[in-house]
């Protein structure tokens, strides 16, 4: 089944199992209506988050990545989001630098209790992906490859 | 490898939002997927019953479900795979409720949505493995932290249950707010005839090891292993020596200092026993009002004290406890009032708080139990109470009720007319929220026999007229003005999280909410769980709570300490991470980043490599992605299951 073109767009979202997948369930309990555009991997932590991972997810044709935590000083893990702090913004340096718009890119902090607010972040984030609209596709390899011995 | 994927209709949660025969057709044409059915409750007897029959009948080596969040139900599942015989990793959620039916309305978006998250699934799932938990022992103590009411409720029957509990308490000594009360609702019991005997036992106890004027400094390990460093605050007083005798309090000469037990309406010595039931009943010297510690001068108390326990030169000590599992019991704090200009709190000494009129009312008070206005100690005869100074007000983010302020002020209402026949309360009240056991009836004898006025509205202003207070409000039920004369007002404040407590979660390693109140594990099935294994809640830490359900919560964090350690040994979580020694170059940055010292470099033929000590690993995964080589990877979340998830995302 392909995504209904034209409304939706793909949005990956990179969540750790605690706080904010936590929070996502608990706007999910509470109804709290959102954008269907998201689609969430869980994770045991934001520290497990390579950058590269949110690389690949948008070369593979995702618009957005959207990463969430749990607030700085309140990891399950004691410090694993501080390493995801640092990796995610020089990640988000670099971005410009191999072509990829960094606005297709966010990384917030939402906590369990935080329904509200994620269903806010949701939203927000989904719009600004619809403003940037579907992201440049890159042209399959073995295409181009075939493409260029052809000639 | 042969997969079954479980579309769950959850009654109408899915189904009403989500078409699941239509999800369930979709992951037949996946890779691997051999069947792929719906179900009404998966989660049910005979849901699991046909997931376990469908793994035998087509010779199964996964499951898919795709139902609520796996926080709610993937141990439920896994439990069901393993009875069906296969291991309970190869099991993986598409939660396709929480992020998808209950989220939007439009059916065909959700059914596309959770068709994906299907998809995802069985990617992750292809690349799963077995997994074997390993076993660790465990060190059957229980440390306490917090000594009120449930603290002390959770130390004795732990203690009753044959463990070892170390209870600590910041305070010279344990009762916490209980022990300031006069008399709790709805009974009028006296509150320290109820608590004190309690207090003993805990003091009594063979199996309890009391540090009262102690904090926890740092806390390391993980469940059944933690070591805690507790700090021994200085109290100036050999508590060995020190026998309570209280000759030290009548002769010290600085008799100004504050009295923090008393709610600062009194004024105490420098060294002092807080109130006469304490325990341990132990003098502590406040270094911020003793002439000896700032000038160097006086001395007084080392010369009366028989046993010759005063020692100025101590200093702090940090012992350090090894237990098994931790209670957090640290109880609230009353809202800052203050915030309140309007009130006048902190301005006119005859605006008090419902604690300091608590220790007005109550015997071993600074008044002896007698009501007397701050200002001039005179009788007051109208008394206006004001509920909700700090709860239920947006504007001041408080925009929870506490919960027990009802109960409270009716029960200080009737103490009042008890003590003072001839006197008149006013309450102006927004609703009253008595939801307990005799609760609402107790509230209403304090308007019918014991003439409690009640008025519904919310106070605009206090402001002094001559020896008097006007307090002005609205009466919401008449539809005017009310003007009341007090004598004396008293806030009903709320109760807030305790101060420190976000410090304290994060030693701990648990997730607090934006209010600083500790997050239980599942708001209704997980009440006294915390998300860090072997760490439990007792007490309004959680959220306000009054005595009987701080006590009822703290057996039951008891109980769920009994269980744990009913066990000899615990089962480590098996997705942990692993180091394949081939890749590894012996960097060492695993080392460095781990925040649990998990990972160590041993010697392999003369090259060092990394190894992970699994029963430590708490399987967070820092560690993979520092790893240059990509040689350590975390079970279960590993870099290619990962990314399995993403291209299953981006495919179509």
């Amino acid at each position: 089944m392909s995504v209904l073109e034209g409304k939706e767009l793909r949005i990956v979202g990179f969540l750790c199992n605690w706080c904010s997948y936590g929070g996502a369930d608990t706007a999910g309990v509470g109804r709290m209506s959102q954008p269907t555009d998201l689609r969430i991997i869980r994770l045991p932590c934001s520290g497990r988050i390579n950058p590269l991972f949110i690389v690949k997810t948008l070369l593979s044709g995702a618009d957005g990545v959207l990463v969430s935590g749990c607030h700085p000083r309140d990891c399950h893990y004691a410090e694993g989001n501080f390493y995801a702090r640092r990796r995610l913004e020089v990640l988000k340096r670099f971005l410009p630098i191999v072509g990829i718009e960094p606005a297709r890119f966010e990384y917030t902090w939402v906590s369990a209790s935080e329904g509200q607010r994620w269903q806010k972040v949701v939203s927000t984030f989904t719009d600004q992906i619809h403003g940037l609209g579907k992201a440049p596709r890159l042209t399959p390899s073995a295409e181009a490859l075939a493409a260029a011995s052809a000639l | 490898m042969k997969i079954g994927v479980f579309v769950c209709h959850c009654g109408s949660n899915i189904a009403g939002a989500v078409d699941p025969a239509k999800v369930a057709e979709s992951a037949r044409a996946l890779p691997d997927v051999v069947i792929a059915t719906d179900t009404l409750y998966a989660c049910s007897e005979p849901g699991q019953q046909g997931i376990i029959d469908a793994v035998k009948e087509y010779e199964l080596d996964g499951v898919v479900v795709a139902s609520c969040t796996p926080r709610m139900h993937e141990a439920t599942f896994r439990r069901a795979v393993e009875r069906a015989g296969i291991n309970r990793y190869m099991f993986e959620m598409a939660n396709i409720r929480e992020h998808v039916s209950w989220i939007g309305k439009d059916k065909e978006a959700n059914t596309n949505k959770a068709a994906e998250l299907v998809g995802m699934a069985v990617e992750k799932l292809r690349r799963d493995r077995p997994l074997i938990p390993k076993q660790f022992d465990i060190n059957k103590r229980v440390m306490i932290i917090g000594g009120g009411v449930a603290g002390i409720q959770a130390a004795l029957d732990c203690a009753d249950g044959g463990l070892e509990v170390i209870l600590v308490e910041k305070t010279s000594s344990i009762g916490g707010k209980m022990a300031k009360l006069d008399k709790t609702f709805p009974t009028v019991d006296c509150s320290s005839c109820i608590l004190g005997p309690r207090m003993v036992d805990v003091a009594q106890h063979p199996n309890i090891t009391l540090y009262a004027y102690s904090e926890i400094e740092s806390i390391s390990g993980y469940v059944g292993n933690f070591q805690a460093n507790i700090r021994k605050k200085t109290t100036y007083v050999d508590w060995e020596l020190c026998t309570g005798c209280g000759l030290c309090m009548e002769k010290c000469p600085s008799k100004k200092s504050t009295d923090h037990f008393n709610e600062k309406v009194g004024v105490t010595t420098a060294i002092n026993i807080p109130f006469p039931q304490a325990i341990p009943k132990k003098a502590v010297i406040d270094a911020e009002f003793c002439t000896k510690l700032i000038k160097g001068k006086c001395g007084v108390c080392a010369k009366v004290c028989p046993s010759k326990a005063i020692k100025y030169e101590m200093e702090d000590e940090v012992v350090t406890e090894n237990v098994g599992a931790v209670v957090v019991a640290t109880g609230f704090d009353l809202f800052d009032y203050s915030v309140y200009g309007e009130y006048g709190a902190g301005k006119y000494p005859d605006v008090i708080t419902s604690l300091q009129y608590e220790r007005l009312l109550s015997a071993s008070g600074p008044t002896g139990g007698h009501i007397k206005r701050p200002s001039d100690g005179k009788e007051p005869k109208n008394i206006v109470f004001i509920q909700c100074v700090g709860s239920r007000d947006k504007s001041v983010d408080r925009p929870y009720c506490s919960g027990f302020c009802c109960m409270y002020t009716a029960k200080q209402a009737i103490l009042t007319k008890d003590h003072i026949p001839d006197s008149q309360s006013y309450v102006f009240y927004m609703d009253i929220r008595s939801p307990g056991k005799m609760y609402d009836e107790f509230t209403r004898r304090a308007m019918e026999e014991y003439g409690a006025r009640y008025i519904r509205g919310r106070v605009a202003m206090v402001y002094p007229k001559g020896e008097k207070y006007i307090v002005r409000g609205a009466d919401t039920l008449m539809g005017t003005t009310a003007e009341i004369e007090a004598d004396l007002v008293v806030l009903a404040v709320g109760a807030e999280a305790a101060k420190g407590s976000p410090q304290l979660a994060e030693k701990l390693r648990i997730s607090y909410d934006k209010y600083g109140f500790f997050m239980e594990g599942h708001p209704k099935l997980k009440p006294v769980e915390t998300n860090t294994a072997g760490v439990y809640l007792a007490g309004a830490c959680q959220g306000p709570k009054d005595i009987p359900s701080s006590v009822a919560q703290g057996s039951a964090a008891a109980a769920k300490v009994l269980g744990l350690f009913s066990k000899d040994k615990l089962e480590s979580d098996p997705q942990v991470s692993h180091v394949e020694i081939k890749r590894c170059v012996g960097c060492g940055k695993c080392v460095e980043t781990c925040p649990f010292g998990a990972v160590k470099l041993v010697d392999f033929r003369g090259m060092p490599k990394a190894e992970v000590i699994e029963t430590v690993c708490q399987g967070c995964g820092i560690c993979a992605v520092t790893c240059p080589q990509g040689a350590i990877q975390l079970e279960h979340f590993t870099d290619n299951q990962i990314l399995a998830e993403v291209n299953a995302l981006c495919r179509s």
